[in-house]
């Protein structure tokens, strides 16, 4: 029997999981994978995109995916720019398409955006020659998450395929839901969306193996448990009653947890809310893999930006 | 003293008679259709214009009950002289302007301007509709009374809709005691929420906020009971969805004076389109799944719903290419009305005579209008159709000042070749090249 190798990565920008072909994903996971000695050596860095410019375009703020992609640029070497929306002409009723003409006639090579709107970026990506890499559009995906959170439970458990993963809390705003859904979905893992009814989205059905409204029959022999961020706003009692409530039928605690198999670990894509979706106990406890999900984040956004930039020379 | 015209050779609908006979002609002297024959001689009186229709339809002008301008205000969108030459273009000799201008129109000195404005500089007929509330804001109601005196058409909040059931009653009861109709789109604004799309799966991919059919179905439900109540003559501006088709029906079983309109976008497309976030099929009501389109389809030939109509919403690029949830809705639909409509009758869904009732007839007689018909002394509000002329929309192609269109690049069979405005050729396209004389 003999492997075919995997056809190159040729993508001109990665603004969604749907886009992407299976051996695409198996591409970064693997490159991602390879990169991780990187970020544990003494001198962390490479020349691969030296004289390259990445602009980080953050609509909305977030300190983690923000320095992450900027740790990632320059461990490759490229000289990375960040712009944040309240120091730029954003606020001052710029559109989105006039910004993106600006920054693309300073030449950058890649454009790392995260936006509130769903489409934003794709939006975006139509109007500038670069590589564009979606970082969050509204509740839309969240696809180097999706990426990383994949490379995690790749190395804990040593593959995805056969892996029952439950996917618990504010499924019907979150990106990062379904940006995992599309990627465990397209690697034929078994998914499993746990939430109360209103905070799932309509025809979820489709986009996953199962769905429960009760926390203990969907993280029942799961491996994997991924806890959702819930926003504080939404426990106002116009979705959900209070945090009270919503913790002690839908937070992760012990109890909960034990259905699970003995070896299951618990994801979280961060920020935390402890006492909220979670019990500060299971957070830091032992079945946690939040810090290594912080580690691969470097790695998987190393291939993303890699890959882009590399196919576009090729091409 | 204009010159009698004769249109001979000519294939005549008039779904007021019930009319399709070849080899028709129609007389027209001062303006108004003064003979029409399916065959038998016509006196020519000495010096007519003759017009060889070649065989080809002649049917009433279109009566288009949804129409926004961007006169006054937003000229840049549209003029009134500029949305009369895209209606003209299209088939479409009459329409009713919406409300939503800036300043609104909800006050009898406005409308008095309009009229005469309108008269001035467009080649279409121009029917103000008047807001039912001050402002458009749902919270007084306006002077019917003066505002008809004025030359209102009909009462509307065009975009808005009326969300105190109460100051809904107050509008629909006073309406009723001067004879206007209300013209009004169904929304409970609290379901509508921050909803940009047709409420399932595709929203769930996309990541937007859906809309779910009950904005629509609630809304309607409601009116349609305070309609009864007050036996005012309710018009549903326009519906998307096959349940709100089920409450029609119901309430069209009590009463004569309740209609309903569906925009020609909601008999054409649905929701697949809005994929890759395509905000120019951002619309409102959202296209819906193709079930519910198949089912305003069914609801035309049956007869519950009554009119269809363009949903002519001009808008600029600066509005449109935004993300898709802060995009503005809507679509122009003057010019592509007619052709978009043919496509039923080509893929043998509707007959002839159903669309041009939808599109002529019917909302003629809604509003009260003499047009809408092809018989002696009506106003000769004609047009000429070549149905199986073969043509591609472009958006450089067409007159209105705003390109935001749902039919860009697509291919038509049927084209108006002629349109006449009391009596009078306002458009005509040469049949080699088809381009505008």
């Amino acid at each position: 029997m003999t492997v075919e190798p995997l056809p190159p990565f040729r993508q001109r920008h990665l603004l969604s999981i749907a886009d992407l072909e299976p051996h695409e994903i198996i591409f970064l996971l693997d490159k991602a994978n390879d990169l991780v000695p990187v970020s544990r050596q003494d001198r962390k860095s490479l020349s691969t995109l030296s004289g390259k410019t990445q602009i980080n375009l953050f609509f909305e703020p977030s300190t983690r995916t923000q320095s992450s992609f900027e740790i990632a640029g320059k461990r490759l070497g490229a000289l990375v720019v960040n712009m944040s929306v309240k120091t730029s002409s954003i606020t001052k009723g710029e559109t989105l398409i006039d910004t993106a003409t600006t920054l693309n006639a300073m030449q950058p090579d890649v454009l790392v955006v995260r936006h509130g709107s769903s489409g934003a970026v794709a939006l975006l990506a139509q109007k500038v020659d670069c590589a564009v890499v979606n970082a969050g559009d509204g509740a839309h995906e969240h696809p180097t998450q999706a990426l990383l959170d994949a490379l995690t439970i790749r190395r804990h458990k040593g593959r995805l395929t056969g892996l029952t993963v439950a996917i618990c809390g504010d499924i019907i705003n979150s990106r990062v839901a379904r940006s995992n859904l599309l990627l465990l979905g397209a690697l034929r893992v078994k998914t499993r969306v746990v939430a109360p009814r209103n905070l799932l989205p309509s025809g979820i059905e489709a986009l996953c193996t199962e769905v429960c409204t009760d926390m203990r029959e969907g993280l029942r022999d799961a491996d994997v448990v991924m806890m959702l961020r819930l926003q504080h706003e939404r426990a106002n009692g116009r979705m959900i009653p209070s945090i009270r409530e919503f913790y002690r039928f839908y937070g992760l605690d012990a109890d909960k947890l034990a259905v699970a198999k003995p070896d299951a670990i618990v994801m979280h894509p961060g920020p935390m809310n402890r006492g909220v979706e979670i019990d500060p106990a299971i957070a830091d406890g032992p079945a946690s893999v939040i810090a290594d999900q912080v580690e691969m984040g470097v790695a998987v956004r190393m291939a993303v930006l890699d890959s882009l930039i590399t196919a576009r020379v090729h091409a | 003293m204009t010159r009698p015209v004769l249109i001979e050779n000519a294939r005549i609908l008039d779904p007021w008679s019930g009319t399709d006979q070849g080899g028709g002609a129609i007389l027209i002297e001062h303006g108004h259709i003064s003979d029409v024959s399916t065959g038998g001689p016509v006196g020519v009186p000495d010096g007519a214009e003759l017009i060889n229709a070649g065989g080809q339809l002649v049917a009433p002008g279109l009566v288009d009950m949804r129409v926004f301008t961007g006169e006054p205000g937003h000229e840049y969108r549209e003029t009134l002289q500029s949305a009369g030459d895209a209606a003209v273009a299209g088939g479409v000799t009459s329409f009713v302007m919406m409300p939503d201008t800036a300043p609104v129109v909800d006050d009898g000195a406005l409308v008095d301007f309009l009229v005469r404005r309108a008269k001035a500089n467009s080649k279409a007929n121009i029917l103000p509709a008047a807001g039912i509330t001050r402002g458009l804001r749902g919270e007084e109601i306006t002077e019917f009374g003066l505002l008809r005196e004025a030359g209102a058409i009909c009462l509307s909040d065009g975009r808005q809709s009326v969300q105190s059931a109460a100051l809904l009653r107050t509008a629909m009861t006073y309406a009723a005691n001067f004879g206007m109709m209300i013209v009004h789109q169904p929304i409970e604004a609290s379901l509508l929420g921050e909803g940009s799309m047709n409420d399932g799966l595709l929203a769930t991919t996309l990541g937007l906020k859906g809309i779910p059919r009950e904005a629509e179905t609630v809304a309607l439900a409601r009116d349609l009971q305070l309609a009864l109540l007050s036996g005012v003559r309710y018009h549903a501006a326009q519906i998307s969805c096959a349940a709100s088709v089920e409450l029609l029906a119901a309430a069209k079983a009590k009463s004569q004076t309740i209609s309903a309109g569906v925009s020609i976008n909601h008999l054409s497309l649905n929701e697949n389109d809005v994929a890759g976030y395509r905000t120019f099929f951002k619309l409102s009501p959202p296209l819906r799944a193709e079930a519910d389109r198949l089912a305003m389809v069914e609801a035309l030939r049956s007869g519950a719903v009554d009119v269809i109509h363009s949903d002519h919403d001009p808008q600029d690029s600066e509005v449109k290419r935004q993300p898709f949830a802060e995009a503005a809705a809507g679509a122009v639909g003057l010019e592509t009305l007619l052709a978009a409509a043919l496509r039923l009758y080509h893929s043998g869904e509707v007959d002839l005579l159903t669309l041009f009732r939808a599109m002529s007839t019917r909302p003629a007689a809604l509003l009260g209008l003499e047009s809408g018909r092809l018989a002696r002394g009506a106003p000769a509000d004609i047009v000429v159709v070549d149905l199986d002329y073969p043509w591609v929309v472009t958006e450089a192609g067409m007159r209105s000042r705003s390109r935001n269109t749902c039919f860009e690049g697509a291919r038509m069979s049927g084209k108006v070749m002629r349109t006449l405005v009391a009596g009078e050729t306002v458009y005509s396209v040469d049949e080699i090249t088809g381009v505008a004389k």
